[in-house]
């Protein structure tokens, strides 16, 4: 059967370049970095060449650069990190409630160590309200921490202007970029950032490594104790190859990759818009990711479109009720103040650069057909 | 939630999904609010020894996977049952049916359970017979939740 994946905010394939480069340092070159013969020094080398290749691409130093297992490790390091180690000087966090599950339980974690947390509102395109935040802003905030897009809806954050409020108050900003690195512009020093959360298996690299930069000078805590790797902020033996994996993928994706997404995506949205009735398209219509988009099918269920399209070797995902272990609706959608049904219906597509005009054009095709299969057997006719 | 493969085979393949031309009665539950809406549709028919059996039977569902599965597999267990064995139909004769269901699923069982027994309540009701009291409650705490859905969809 014919397999078409549209599920690429959740994971994407590896790179056949970056699984190449990652070979060596499985095989022969399995030193560990902290040894100091050749073959230590070899895998310190190629760690540091990730770091300068990041670095670059963030406009960060590469001393500010801190590997970790991933995305939900580097949030989970930057808000218990940050709130931990200025705890003096105050106990209150900002953040969103579209966030993602990992920086809002760290949160909630928090509350119960005795910070207080404020989760913004976002509008009905999810972008968060600035006049909010800065309300939001007490003399005891500490840090606000937002993401930069949203990974069900896309709503990419105005995280500049964010920036600029917390340096105005000398409050700590982290942003979660785990969706939107090397997708969306993203300058640590021109826009003022103080933390970043990157990941590699969003683009093309490979699961378990990710990084939080922290730019220099930041007063922040370790959360894991040890030999003392990545300067002191995170101990433990560093995953060789898969940081040498997140370099090249980050080297890959350039500007033409991202516009080959963007234009898929926008092909996808404009025939199911035409060509499907009773559908909405969720997140912000411009300020969105060029990987993802998320519609509403009135009339049916996500979780069951989700799997008639996977019978058919279509493979998205949902973040309806029925979707997730707790059968809670997507906390996303809820904040965007959509009616139940919307909420129930909606399906995420998310594209990655191997997806090509003809697999698209095939989805549409089996998604249109199951669509109306489903309406056909619902009660609730739109 | 990771459905087994019967459960994926009712849901692709639903056994009488659709609606019932002329149908003796509707049993409507659920709403969409909370979820799932499943409306099932009866035909009843005397048979030789003049019970009257379920002649035929479809369903129509807004919901999840396991809604519809459970949906398409009360239907198959229930056609050309006479109306005092399909009152007797269980969840757990239904979940077994369908080789298990993840347990945050479970729930939906129940609804079509009480879908099927709404649509012989009204056939009973329709015909001027006696309802047991037991299944005259059930009634009434379903009208109670469909009574929302039925003014915003109808």
């Amino acid at each position: 059967m014919k397999r078409v994946y549209l599920d690429n905010a959740a994971t994407t394939p590896l790179d056949e370049a970056v699984l190449e480069a990652m070979l060596p340092f499985f095989r022969e070159k399995y030193g560990n970095a902290s040894s100091i013969h050749e073959m230590g020094r070899e895998a310190r080398e190629a760690i540091e060449k990730t770091r300068e290749i990041i670095a670059k691409r963030l406009n960060a130093e590469p001393n500010e650069i801190v590997f970790t297992s991933g995305g939900t490790e580097a949030n989970n390091l930057a808000i218990k990190g940050i709130a931990l180690a200025n705890k003096d000087k105050g106990k209150h966090i900002i953040t969103q409630v579209t966030e993602h599950a990992c920086v809002l339980n760290a949160c909630r974690w928090l509350e119960k160590l005795g910070y207080e947390v404020t989760y913004l509102p976002v509008d009905k395109y999810g972008m968060v309200k600035i006049e909010e935040l800065e309300k939001a802003v007490r003399k005891d905030t500490i840090l606000v921490s937002i993401m930069h897009a949203n990974n069900e809806i896309g709503t990419i954050q105005p995280i500049q202007e964010i920036a600029k409020i917390c340096r105005e108050h000398g409050i700590y900003f982290h942003t979660d970029a785990c969706q939107s690195f090397c997708k969306e512009p993203l300058d640590m020093k021109k826009m003022e950032i103080d933390l970043i959360t990157i990941n590699a298996h969003k683009l093309h690299g490979p699961k378990g490594v990710g990084a939080l930069v922290i730019k220099e000078g930041t007063k922040i805590t370790p959360l894991l104790h040890g030999g003392g790797h990545e300067f002191g902020l995170r101990s433990g033996t560093e995953n060789v190859p898969g940081i040498v994996g997140f370099g090249k993928a980050v080297e890959i994706m350039n500007s033409q990759v991202v516009e080959k997404i963007r234009k898929l995506r926008d092909g996808l949205t404009d025939r199911i818009l035409k060509e499907i009735e009773n559908v909405r398209l969720n997140g912000h219509p411009e300020k969105r990711l060029c990987s993802i988009a998320n519609f509403s099918f009135l009339g049916i269920e996500g979780e069951s479109l989700v799997l008639r399209l996977d019978s058919k070797g279509i493979y998205c995902s949902t973040a309806s009720a029925c979707s997730s272990k707790k059968l809670e609706p997507s906390h996303v959608l809820k904040a965007l103040n959509l009616k139940p049904e919307e909420i129930q219906g909606a399906v995420r597509f998310s594209l990655g650069k191997q997806n090509s005009v003809e697999e698209i054009d095939y989805a549409v095709d089996v998604l249109k057909e199951e669509v109306a299969n489903l309406r056909k057997i619902s009660p609730y006719q739109p | 939630m990771i459905y087994n493969k019967k459960v994926l085979e009712h849901f692709t393949n639903p056994r009488n999904a659709g609606e019932l031309k002329d149908p003796d009665a509707i049993g409507k539950v659920g709403n969409i609010v909370c979820g799932d809406v499943l409306w099932i549709y009866i035909k009843v028919k005397k048979d030789k020894d003049g019970k009257e059996v379920i002649d035929d039977i479809k369903f129509k569902t807004f919901g999840c996977v396991a809604a519809i599965a459970t949906s398409s597999i009360t239907t198959e267990l229930v056609k050309g049952k006479t109306i005092e064995e399909a009152l007797k139909i269980t969840e757990k004769e239904i979940i077994e049916g369908l080789g298990g269901l993840p347990k945050a699923k479970v729930h939906c069982s129940l609804l079509a359970v009480r879908a099927l027994r709404e649509a012989i309540y009204q056939y009973l009701k329709k015909s001027g017979r006696e309802i047991p009291e037991w299944l005259e409650k059930e009634h009434e705490r379903i009208e109670k939740q469909t009574d929302a859905v039925e003014k915003r969809l109808c």
